[in-house]
């Protein structure tokens, strides 16, 4: 099976990884680069828990290939924080307590983060759209969902 | 290492330059090489073991695949590589094609739009397919280049089972077309789903209907049937009704009762046989009573 060299932008760093044609972008980054924040729960595209940034755009990272990694910027959890400052949704879940077994939330993080990054100011039903492919086993959302609302009230707070 | 889930089995990822590469290539290779875009078909049909191609051949970087653009004249051209969300948000889709907006939201999760496309689900052509009705009723045709070139393929007359299609080896959708929109036309897509996000069809209605003044009724309307026959289903009876009398609640009733005897559903995980008839006459009556009450 042919292997190929990709540079990739990983939590703004550049990375040069060498990928098999048939692993994926969630392969990559947990066996590989072991960025284990991202979760794999279901392999099928249907839980949300390995959700990432691809170019800006929340995607399930089981459902693309590595190599489709090629020239592209990712983030992924570990890449939310920044200079030891958490990002405002990371500490709004932790004071709403939206959090429980965690197993979901590093994906709920990512489909908020890209929420609120193309509509700072979403309506409680574009929370519940931008979170129905994020499933979580332990919450019942509520509180998932009023952390987002809060960080998005933040965000306006806050001069850009 | 300890795996939950089974990865996918091996293949080789090819990414061709050029259409003509590509179709090269998909010729040579028929019998083991697949096209993918978004892969979301693909990859769970061959992590499950249902297909075994040695090849796959990603077709997103090609020309023109990427772009969605709206001519008043000629109607809506959408890039074989654009995804459900940039469908569903685009300001032209949304005002002259709204109908084709709902039916992409209506796919699975906002991660999973952002993959999926519209020229996949028509490629795949499975049944339940929920942006192929859209496709059907504004009358919409594919770009195709093959081994000899560009050609046209309407969708009317497509589909020829489950999975299979009019497309032959080296053949690569470059784009989907739907033409103008009928003058004043409303449309309505119902889906059926085990729950409201992210899941298969148990059933679809889509609907289209406007104004004609060259029908007995006044009205004209145009109707698509998912995941109750082998292949997207017109129920021709149920739109011949809705031209030929004049409109009442007792007419679409009819007409809705018409597509219910049209359709040929199967029992499955998801549904009985029974259930998705009933229910096609259920939503076929609520979609035609809520276009025509948009359009009167
Ligand atoms: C979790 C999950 C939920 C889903 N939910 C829904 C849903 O709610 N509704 C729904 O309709 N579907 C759903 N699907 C199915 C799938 O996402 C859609 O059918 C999607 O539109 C396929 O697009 P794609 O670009 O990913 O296709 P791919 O997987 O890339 O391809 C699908 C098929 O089309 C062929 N093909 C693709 N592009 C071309 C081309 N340009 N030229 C020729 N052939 C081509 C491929 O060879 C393959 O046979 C779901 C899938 C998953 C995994
Ligand atoms: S692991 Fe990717 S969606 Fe579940
Ligand atoms: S907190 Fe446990 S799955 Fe969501």
């Amino acid at each position: 099976m042919a292997y190929h060299r990709i540079t990739t932008t990983i939590n703004g760093a550049t990375d040069v990884v060498d990928v098999p044609s048939n692993m994926t972008l969630l392969q990559m980054l947990r066996d590989k680069l072991a960025l284990t924040g991202t979760k794999n729960g279901c392999a099928a595209g249907e839980c949300g828990a390995c959700t990432v940034l691809f170019n800006g755009e929340a995607v399930n990272s089981c459902m693309v290939l590595a190599v489709e990694a090629d020239g592209a910027d990712i983030v992924t959890v570990e890449g939310l924080a920044h200079d030891s400052q958490l990002d405002p949704l990371q500490e709004l879940f932790v004071s709403e307590g939206a959090v429980q077994c965690g197993f979901c939330i590093p994906g709920m993080l990512i489909s908020a983060r890209a929420l609120l990054d193309r509509r700072p100011n979403p309506a409680d039903h574009d929370i519940r759209d931008a979170l129905s492919g994020n499933l979580c086993r332990c919450t019942g959302y509520v509180r998932i969902i009023k952390a987002v609302k809060e960080a998005a009230k933040r965000g306006h707070a806050e001069p850009a | 290492m300890l795996t939950a889930h089974p990865g996918l089995p091996e293949f080789d990822y090819i990414k061709p330059k050029t259409l003509a590469e590509a179709s090269a290539f998909l010729a040579e290779h028929s019998k083991d090489a697949r096209i993918f875009v978004g892969g979301t078909d693909v990859f769970v049909r061959m992590r499950d073991g249902f297909w075994k191609e040695k090849y796959l051949v990603d077709v997103k970087g090609l020309e023109g695949m990427k772009s969605v653009s709206f001519d008043p004249r000629a109607g809506l051209t959408i890039g074989a590589a654009v995804n459900m969300n940039q469908i569903a948000e685009s300001a032209e889709v949304k005002a002259h094609y709204p109908l084709l907006a709902e039916a992409a939201h209506s796919v699975a999760s906002f991660q999973l739009r952002s993959r999926a496309t519209i020229a996949g689900n028509i490629c795949n052509a499975s049944p339940a397919g929920d942006t192929i009705g859209a496709g059907m009723v504004f009358g919409g045709s594919l770009s195709v280049h093959g081994v000899g070139g560009f050609r046209r393929e309407p969708l009317d007359g497509f589909f020829l089972g489950p999975g299979r299609t009019q497309l032959q080896a080296g053949d690569v959708v470059t784009a989907v077309h739907l033409p103008l929109p009928p003058k004043g036309a409303a449309g309505k897509y119902i889906k059926l789903g085990r729950n409201n996000i992210g899941d298969l069809a148990i059933i679809g209605v889509t609907a289209l209907g406007w104004r004609d003044g060259e029908t007995p009724s006044g009205y004209r309307f145009r109707i698509a049937l998912a995941s109750v026959a082998p292949v997207p289903l017109v129920p021709v009876a149920a739109e011949k009704i809705l031209a030929e009398k004049p409109i009442t609640d007792a007419v679409i009733a009819e007409a809705a009762n018409a597509a219910m005897e049209a359709a040929t559903p199967i029992d499955d995980v998801r549904g009985s046989a029974r259930y998705r008839k009933l229910m096609v006459r259920n939503l076929t009556k609520q979609a035609v009573a809520e276009v025509w009450g948009r359009i009167q």
